[in-house]
Formats: C-alpha cells, structure tokens, sequence
C-alpha cells in the first residue's frame, strides 16, 4: 500500500485529489437539508468530474491543442471538447434547478428539505381529518 | 523531478479540496455563493495549467460568472441568509460517501499514468485530430474543430438540452404561470 502511494503520487495525484473533490461534493447533497447548499454540492462534484477529464487529456511536454509553427505534441483536444460541452449543460441544468427552488420557496416559504416534508405531511394528515 | 506546472496544479488541487470543505461547513450563504465563484476561478486557472485554455475562459465565464449570477438572484428570489446547521456528522451519507470513492479509487488504480503519450485514451481518434483537423476543416484550434465539425451533432445536442432547460425555467417562472395562479379560486 505504502509502496503503491508512494511510487503513484505524481502520476495519480490528480485522480486521487478530484475523488476527493468529487466525494466532498456528494457529501453536501446528501448531508444538507438546505435546497440551495445542495446545489453548490452539485457544482463541486461537477467541476470534480470536469478536471477527471482534463488530467486524463494532459500529455508530458504537451502544448494546448491548437496548432502553430514548432510545436509537434498537443494535449488530446477530445476530453477538452466533452467537458465544454459538459461545462454548459452543467450551467443549464443548474438554472433550472435554481428556478425549482424559487417556485419551491414561493409555495413552501422555506428552501430546507426537512420543513418541506414537515409541511407536506401536516398538509396530508388535514386532509385525512377533513375527509 | 517535479516541474513548476506540476507543482502549481498540485498547489491549485489542494485549494480546490480546501474550498469544498468549506463550502461544506459554511452556513452564510452569501459566503457560499462567493467561494464557489472563486472555487470555478481556481478550477479555471487548473485548466489552464493543464493546457485546455478553451475549457478555461468558458469555465471562467460561465461557471465563475453566470452560476454565480444566477445563484445570488435565487438567494434574493428566496430571502435566504443562512443554511440550517449540519455540522454534526451524519454516519450514513458518510458511509455512502466513503463506499462510492473507494470504489472510485479502487478504479483508477490502473489507470494510464497521467501524461503518458502511448496512452490509448491519446492513440485512438486524437492523433487523426491532432495531424488531420487544420487540412480538413481549416481551423487551427483543433477544439474548435472537434466541437463544431467532427462532432457536430454533439454540440447540437447541447443546444437541444439548453433549449429544453429554459424552457423548463420558463415554465416554472414565467409570466403566463402567475396570470394562471391569480385566475384560480382558491
């Protein structure tokens, strides 16, 4: 184990420094009864997934994928052009989670989880009685 | 051994996991906001230092910038100050959380080494891109060619999903929907 560490860090640094990114992001999704905290969550393990990529893409002595006169070795524009892709649909997605939460706070008055579902099941149980 | 762009990307890295904590435990929310954009400026130079610059000025722009934007315009909307406090450890996410990156970890182990060129993630259409991209579509910025020529209907399927979240964001917040809620008997 001590030997795999140590003779891996500089090649896997990056791979085991975003798992930690990524796990610290899970961990304020499903931890956090506070709608909007659970969405900063979401981007962290977004940007966790994003820099995965990037390191897998970087080539030793490698310039950044447009070509010029005297330079022979890029980095792989592939990854690059996923995680654009991924940056944008990462923004939208996260938009329309922020307009869940404020049509959410409109209806609930609250944006934490926990009241929510209070609020919901003292709703229910009214109805039970009325019914 | 260890050259400056490795030690700066290392340095970045661990601003990068020190922000997260901290996003974790913060419970000021105008805070939260804050070191987010700084954390996507950061998560934007670690591009940049790893040569993607394209990748770089779009995270820049869009995710220090807009996400931010948008963030602080719903912590207005929802006159939220401060997030109820989670300090205290909770036993089972943490359990789910440790499960799912050991079995992360246990799947990069053997991963190709980080910069390798006889990577096979580097020798599969890379190389076609990299030697053929200029002759073939006339752009030099080969990330410009893959997102706009090679894989094309990639990016339009981007826009597709673009398309679909605003109107989604439309739906839910739009004007139509309050004349709605106004008509209806209570």
């Amino acid at each position: 184990m001590i030997d795999y560490i140590s003779s891996h860090w500089v090649s896997h640094y990056n791979y085991w420094a975003t798992i930690v990114i990524m796990m610290i992001g899970l961990y304020t999704i499903i931890s956090h009864t506070n709608l909007i905290k659970k969405i900063a969550g979401l981007n962290i393990l977004q940007a966790g997934v994003f820099l995965m990529y990037i390191s897998m893409g970087v080539v030793t002595d490698g310039t950044a994928p447009i070509a010029a006169e005297g330079f022979t070795i890029y980095s792989n524009p592939l990854p690059q052009v996923l995680m654009l892709t991924a940056i944008v649909v990462g923004v939208a997605t996260t938009a329309l989670a922020f307009a869940f939460v404020v049509r959410i706070s409109e209806t609930y008055h609250t944006v934490e989880e926990d009241e929510l579902l209070f609020q919901d099941k003292l709703q229910s149980s009214e109805e039970t009685e009325e019914w | 051994m260890i050259d400056i762009d490795i030690a700066i990307n290392m340095l970045l890295l661990l601003f990068l996991i020190a922000m997260a904590t901290t996003i974790l435990r913060l419970r000021r929310m105008l805070a939260v906001a804050m070191i987010l954009s700084l954390y996507s400026l950061l998560t934007a130079g670690l591009f940049m230092v790893m040569d993607a610059p394209d990748v770089a000025f779009t995270e820049a722009a869009v995710g220090s910038g807009v996400s931010t934007v948008l963030l602080l315009v719903t912590l207005t909307l929802t006159r939220t100050h401060y997030a109820k406090n989670t300090a205290r450890l909770q036993w089972r996410p943490l359990i789910i959380v440790l499960l799912t990156g050991g079995a992360l970890l246990y799947g990069v182990h053997d991963i190709a080494l980080m910069g390798d060129i006889n990577a096979p993630a580097h020798r599969h259409v890379a190389d076609h891109y990299i030697a053929e991209a200029r002759n073939e579509t006339g752009v030099p910025n080969m990330v410009t060619a893959v997102l706009a020529s090679y894989r094309s209907f990639d990016t339009l399927g981007e826009v597709v999903v673009i398309f679909a979240a605003s109107i989604g964001v439309m739906l839910l917040l739009g004007d139509g929907r309050r004349e709605h809620r106004d008509g209806d008997t209570p």
